[in-house]
């Protein structure tokens, strides 16, 4: 826990303070409205779901395509929990157990699918996701108000939970990643034999890496069910994972704060797409595959935004600038 | 008894409906190891093309058959140019990713220019209107339609892959793909040719699913399509025979689940089924163990 807290450096807490009271203010001052606001929730719940797939798919190789499933767990678990306790309590209690509870399956189910490898996996944790869409729609119906959803959940999310929780995630996602379990999982993904052969365990860290992104998603599905108010289990079918998974692969597989600038763009796009959702799709499709010719890497590649980085770029942009001169 | 041979007619025509489009699934698998995503989007563009020489043009039945597996032919073809081609070097996650790309542009595309509505099959004529009884139990031309159309694409399929030259090629490079381009064959040409004839089996499925449930929509391809790949990874994933016992075999669970227990559960049963088989025996019903070198 130490090292999770001491990686964390001045200089980013600055920076997060700045963010949280800069918003705070533009929402009292009342220039971020209601509808800014709504994007703004999507987008920390998105950056939260990729941070976590990010960590499952881009850091430790294991390819998902379930993600959703997680996320359903977490929102249905808070959305219950808060319908019988309506009070800020109820409602962090529900989070945390939405997220526990996620992190659980995300464990059983882990531990028999993470021996398979690329696309098996990628197909089994699929059809995981499919599965829990059907038992929250027919087999707990008397919970989860089947088919028709779950209607009236208290809402409780305000800018300073949503920034507590997303800015939390993110950091103890990254530490995770910079610790040697991190390392040990970004071995796992070059070279599954090479890192065995040099002790790792890789079921336990293939299995830690799920569990884990498998928590996150339940918090971000926890605030999306406190936010929007009304769940149902078809929005968490096949189309929501790949939408998480266009964010990782866009920002770039193995950077943490790729996920974080795909998921701010992608929004803006979709906002600005709004009354064509079709069309909306249909350039996230192409987005795929554009990316994937032209830049497998993504925007980041497995970089991470830093002030050394920005620095590097701005040095080259004033050289050729110079050049030129 | 009755019901359960009248349950079993109905498993093997839905069957052979997964059986065709898990055709696709494992030839394309067994020759570049991707799983194509935007099958099941060929076949809805073959029911969708189906849909229009039936009711725009007025066309026969066979006739549209013949057409919309040409366009799907031409589809599947133009989709591996442009997409997959590019990125025969790259890693197979690449590659999976891209495929999810095309499907979503299949989609939503089509769903752009149609409309997302479901619309309703024109209903079939003549005397494929017809129904046949056998003591008490009911086959309908439709089904007796869909199970023999099923079976001549199948024994051609067959002829193809083991009695043509196209076919010893497409055998050579799904063994391996660098000693066949040694002994001359024209890998890029045979992968071309593998894709033709998937999504030529797809179209004809499209046409086939229409006229089963009555109904199609622009992302009817995504259930069916994740369901014919179950059956292709039940049956051993790359082994032609394998996914045709695959389709029958899920279709045929599809069918008692919803006759005998309830049809909410058929799609949870397919999954389930899914992850059993990668779990016990990730290589499929006819598969061989492989082990991997380091």
């Amino acid at each position: 826990m130490d090292k999770l807290i001491k990686n964390t450096g001045i200089n980013k807490l600055i920076a997060l303070i700045v963010t949280f009271v800069i918003v705070q203010v533009l929402i009292s001052t009342n220039i971020i409205n209601d509808y800014i606001f709504s994007t703004l929730v999507t987008i920390c719940i998105n950056i939260i779901l990729a941070a976590s797939l990010n960590l499952i798919t881009g850091f430790t190789g294991q390819f998902s395509l379930g993600h959703a499933g997680f996320m359903s767990i977490g929102a249905y678990t808070c959305a219950i929990i808060t319908l019988r306790y309506s009070t800020v309590w109820g409602f962090v209690g529900g989070l945390v157990a939405g997220a526990v509870f996620a992190a659980m399956v995300g464990f059983l189910v882990g531990l028999p699918t993470l021996r398979l490898k690329g696309d098996y996996l990628a197909i089994a944790t699929l059809g995981m996701a499919e599965i829990i869409k059907i038992l929250f729609r027919n087999v707990l119906d008397d919970l989860t108000n089947g088919a028709a959803g779950l209607r009236g959940i208290p809402q409780f999310i305000n800018w300073a939970w949503l920034f507590l929780f997303t800015a939390g995630s993110v950091l103890l996602i990254s530490n995770f990643i910079n610790s040697s379990h991190g390392r040990a999982c970004i071995s796992i993904r070059e070279d599954e034999i090479a890192s065995e052969a040099m002790g790792v365990n890789s079921t336990k860290y293939k299995v830690t890496a799920f569990v884990t992104g498998a928590f996150f998603a339940g918090i971000a599905g926890a605030i999306y069910a406190s936010y929007f108010y009304y769940l149902k289990p078809d929005y968490f079918a096949f189309k929501k994972s790949i939408d998480i998974l266009v964010i990782v692969v866009l920002g770039g597989m193995g950077s943490i704060s790729g996920s974080v600038i795909a998921a701010i763009l992608l929004a803006l796009i979709s906002t600005y797409l709004q009354a064509f959702p079709e069309l909306n799709m249909v350039i996230n499709g192409a987005l795929f595959v554009i990316i994937m010719i032209f830049r497998p890497q993504g925007i980041m590649g497995s970089k991470e935004l830093s002030l050394s980085l920005i620095k590097k770029w701005t040095g080259q942009f004033g050289r050729k600038n110079g050049g030129a001169a | 008894m009755e019901q359960f041979l009248q349950q079993v007619i109905n498993g093997i025509s839905l069957g052979s409906i997964y059986a065709l489009i898990a055709l696709g699934y494992t030839m394309v698998y067994g020759i570049i190891k991707l799983i194509n995503f935007a099958h099941g989007d060929v076949y809805m563009i073959g029911a969708y093309v189906g849909y229009f020489c039936m009711t725009s043009f007025k066309l026969g039945f066979f006739p549209s058959l013949l057409i919309s597996m040409l366009v799907c032919a031409i589809l599947g073809v133009t989709i591996e140019k442009i997409a997959y081609k590019p990125l025969r070097n790259a890693t197979r996650i690449a590659v999976l990713i891209t495929a999810i790309g095309v499907s979503l542009f299949i989609e939503y595309g089509t769903m752009f220019f149609v409309k997302p509505d479901p619309r309703s099959y024109p209903p079939l004529t003549g005397l494929m209107t017809r129904s046949f009884r056998i003591g008490n139990i009911v086959f309908s031309a439709q089904q007796i339609l869909i199970i023999s159309i099923t079976v001549v694409l199948m024994v051609l399929l067959q002829f193809i892959v083991k009695k043509t030259r196209i076919g010893k090629a497409m055998r050579a490079v799904s063994l391996d793909r660098d000693a066949a381009q040694l002994m001359g064959i024209s890998v890029d040409k045979t992968i071309s040719f593998t894709f033709l004839i998937g999504s030529a089996l797809a179209g004809a499925a499209g046409i086939l699913v229409g006229i089963y449930y009555n109904s199609i929509n622009p992302l009817m391809g995504m259930m069916p399509g994740l369901k014919a790949f179950v059956a292709a990874v039940f049956g051993g994933i790359g082994i032609i025979p394998g996914a045709m016992i695959g389709g029958y075999f899920i279709g045929l669970v599809e069918v008692m689940v919803a006759g005998y227990g309830n049809s909410m559960f058929r799609d949870a049963v397919v999954f389930a089924i899914l992850i059993i088989i990668l779990i016990v025996k990730p290589s499929g019903l006819l598969g061989k163990e492989t082990r991997e070198k380091v």
